[in-house]
């Protein structure tokens, strides 16, 4: 109980020292921080989808996914399956990566892998409907080369997490 | 007592217990997603604290400014590319799109895969949230792994690019 509300607190003394620079910085560079304020907007409200579909998988997760289940598909012994799991969705796994560490505290929770999650966050790296854009800026053969190491270099993350965490 | 009667008892005990635990499904499921409701809830501080960050180092930093920390020693703009891709985030569009204009300033191509790898994958503007969320241990050593990645499949990725073609 201790931790989780030591969690609740830290977001809010987070919150309110970057509130606490941006009053600061108000003085000094004015047309900034509304530029920074209409961006920051912005990028809020681009994401809300992405928020509420988070939400949506917890609560689905809450409901038919037990920690029995989650230990079986990513958890300890889970093995290959595992891994091609965490791949695999976090190639698929949309909107920004601090919108997913929730959902993602309460999977390791009910017995999921560091290591897994570390892959998981690493294939986000892999973003499958940006390919064209990536394509067109750096060309194919570098896109598809691009794409091994990074599946190859989650691995090793994960693996090497997954030793630590031990 | 009739057999009809029985069997009408036993039909309205069983249609009681698929109620009963329909109700309990209903129940089940709106207890779900309070909880979800609620785990992201405790999230939110922290995530609104990042965006507000981003928001400050979208408006104070430019792409000619970017460009003006490489040396043009490869080495070091690679460390550079990846160190700057840790700082920022966002959309990864946005990566592609500076990334092109640092083609462009003619940045070393490894610069640039580094600094597209480590800006989805290192995060140290999402650092408190990711520490916050998932412990400290693991966001320090994902981070500092995945800076050193970053730097590695880099190399990797342009040095086979060059091999193949």
């Amino acid at each position: 109980m201790k931790k989780r509300n030591g969690a609740k607190y830290n977001g809010i003394y987070f919150l309110g020292t970057v509130v606490f620079i941006y009053f600061l910085l108000f003085f000094f560079h004015p047309e900034n921080i509304e530029k920074s304020l209409k961006i920051s907007a912005l990028v809020l409200i681009k994401i809300f989808p992405s928020l509420l579909l988070i939400i949506l998988l917890m609560g689905i997760m809450n409901y038919l996914v037990n920690p029995g289940t989650v230990s079986k598909y990513v958890g300890k012994g889970s093995g290959i399956k595992g891994w091609f799991l965490a791949i695999f969705t976090g190639m698929l796994s949309h909107g920004p990566v601090y919108a997913w560490y929730p959902l993602l505290r309460d999977l390791r929770n009910q017995g999921m892998k560091s290591g897994l999650i570390a892959a998981f966050l690493y294939n986000r790296a892999i973003k499958i409907p940006l390919l064209p854009l990536m394509i067109y800026y750096f060309g194919t053969r570098f896109v598809l080369i691009f794409t091994c190491y990074i599946v190859v270099a989650s691995i090793v993350q994960g693996w090497i997490i997954q030793m630590i965490e031990k | 007592m009739t057999n009809r009667s029985i069997s009408t008892r036993v039909a309205d005990k069983e249609v009681s217990m698929t109620n009963r635990k329909h109700n309990d499904d209903k129940k089940n499921i709106v207890s779900a997603f309070f909880k979800a409701f609620k785990s992201f809830g405790t999230s939110l501080p922290i995530l609104l604290g990042v965006i507000l960050v981003l928001g400050l180092c979208r408006a104070f930093v430019s792409v000619q400014m970017l460009s003006a920390v490489f040396t043009g020693e490869l080495l070091r703009d690679t460390v550079i590319g990846a160190l700057i891709g840790s700082i920022f985030a966002g959309n990864a569009v946005n990566s592609y799109i500076i990334g092109g204009e640092l083609v462009r300033e003619n940045i070393s191509l490894i610069a640039i895969t580094s600094f597209l790898v480590a800006w989805v994958t290192v995060g140290i503007i999402q650092f408190p949230a990711e520490a916050t969320l998932l412990g400290r241990r693991f966001a320090c050593f994902r981070n500092i792994l995945g800076y050193i990645l970053a730097i590695l499949v880099s190399i990797a990725t342009v040095k086979t690019l060059g091999i193949i073609q």
